[in-house]
């Protein structure tokens, strides 16, 4: 089967800096990647220009097959990395809006989610937390029947718990031909939910492979290559 | 179920290693259905191709086999899992072996050892 996300060349410049540099990537179907790589290094660029939100500089990245648009949108769920959700909103405002305005939302599993982590879908989201804020944007991305998942650090800003519960939602909720894509650099925490790592630096691609591959031909985790290889 | 992890091996490896524990000991008897890769892994907290990974080295090595439309479940075979009981009590004498001999202690020595320990 073909990729669900490929990049060829692609570089993206904002004036004279470069933010991202001749990467090339092939991502395939069913597969749980992290996208690591310290602040600044272009995870977050890279995201962006799959959605579509950015054009390349040059070079190109494919969704299925197709430059973002239109259609591409309907496949990827995307978690972005800041609360683009309106305050005045209820939680079950914006579940009855994000199933008007995707095919693929399903309200039962956003609702299930919600009482699972005890969110009352009464309540304004000014008057969450930011935690519970995030919470409330992850189970709307994860509650969509997608074909790639884009989560621009979905673990930042929560406690551990909750963590481990995120982290136990994407898990259980994505499908065998759905990709997730999770940008971190919270590498510990995600380890053991990866199926492949990415890592970024500088807005280059220096290293793709397995968890596996790197735990069995290196003998350490991906988090302590990880500080190995950006050490500071 | 409890899961524990080391950072520095494949964690597949290790998942089959525990599941091979729960064999040898009886937690998972003979013939005993597996629940599903899915909730293992939620359970364990790994992603479901790791799950599955270790579960075809498992069934590549004979002790799991699947009924398509049943399930998953532990071998009926007694035989093979005294096999896999008796070559892991001899990986483990060899390795304490192994290291008593680092120690400086002859054969005559750790045997004598044992069996004072054992009569205790």
């Amino acid at each position: 089967m073909s990729a669900i996300l490929e990049c060829r060349n692609l570089t993206k410049k904002f004036g004279s800096k470069t933010a991202l540099l001749d990467a090339n990537l092939s991502i395939e179907r069913g597969r749980i990647v992290g996208l690591l790589g310290p602040n600044g290094s272009g995870k977050t660029t890279l995201i962006k220009l799959a959605n579509g939100l950015l054009t390349p500089t040059f070079g190109e990245i494919l969704i299925n097959g197709m430059t973002p648009g239109v259609e591409t949108k309907k496949a990827v769920s995307y978690l972005p990395d800041q609360n683009y959700l309106p305050d005045w909103m209820k939680v079950e405002d914006i579940i009855t809006f994000f199933s008007d305005f995707y095919d693929n939302f399903s309200s039962r599993k956003a609702y299930d989610m919600l009482s699972r982590l005890n969110i009352d879908k009464e309540s304004r989201l000014k008057t969450l937390s930011k935690g519970t804020k995030e919470k409330v944007q992850l189970i709307l991305v994860m509650s969509r029947e997608a074909d790639l998942y884009l989560l621009d650090e979905p673990i930042g800003g929560v406690d551990p718990a909750a963590r481990d519960y995120i982290l136990n939602t994407i898990i259980s909720n994505y499908n065998e031909n759905a990709t997730v894509l999770i940008s971190t650099h919270l590498i510990a925490d995600v380890e053991k939910v990866l199926d492949d790592i990415i890592f970024i630096n500088n807005g280059s691609i220096i290293l793709t492979d397995t968890v596996d591959n790197i735990r069995e031909n290196k003998g350490q985790s991906v988090d302590s290559l990880f500080r190995e290889v950006f050490k500071c | 179920m409890e899961w524990t992890f080391s950072p520095d091996r494949p964690i597949y490896l290790q998942i089959v290693e525990q599941i091979k524990l729960k064999i040898i000991s009886g937690e998972y008897p003979p013939g005993y259905r597996i629940e599903s890769v899915r909730d293992l892994a939620e359970d364990a907290g790994v992603n479901p191709n790791t799950m599955q990974r270790a579960f075809s080295e498992l069934e590549r090595e004979g002790l799991v086999f699947t009924q398509r439309t049943s399930g998953r479940f532990i071998t009926e075979d007694v035989n093979k899992i005294k096999e896999l009981k008796d070559s892991m009590a001899i990986e483990l004498i060899s390795e304490f072996f192994k290291k008593m001999q680092e120690m400086g202690y002859s054969e005559a020595e750790i045997l004598e050892f044992i069996e004072s320990i054992v009569k205790e």
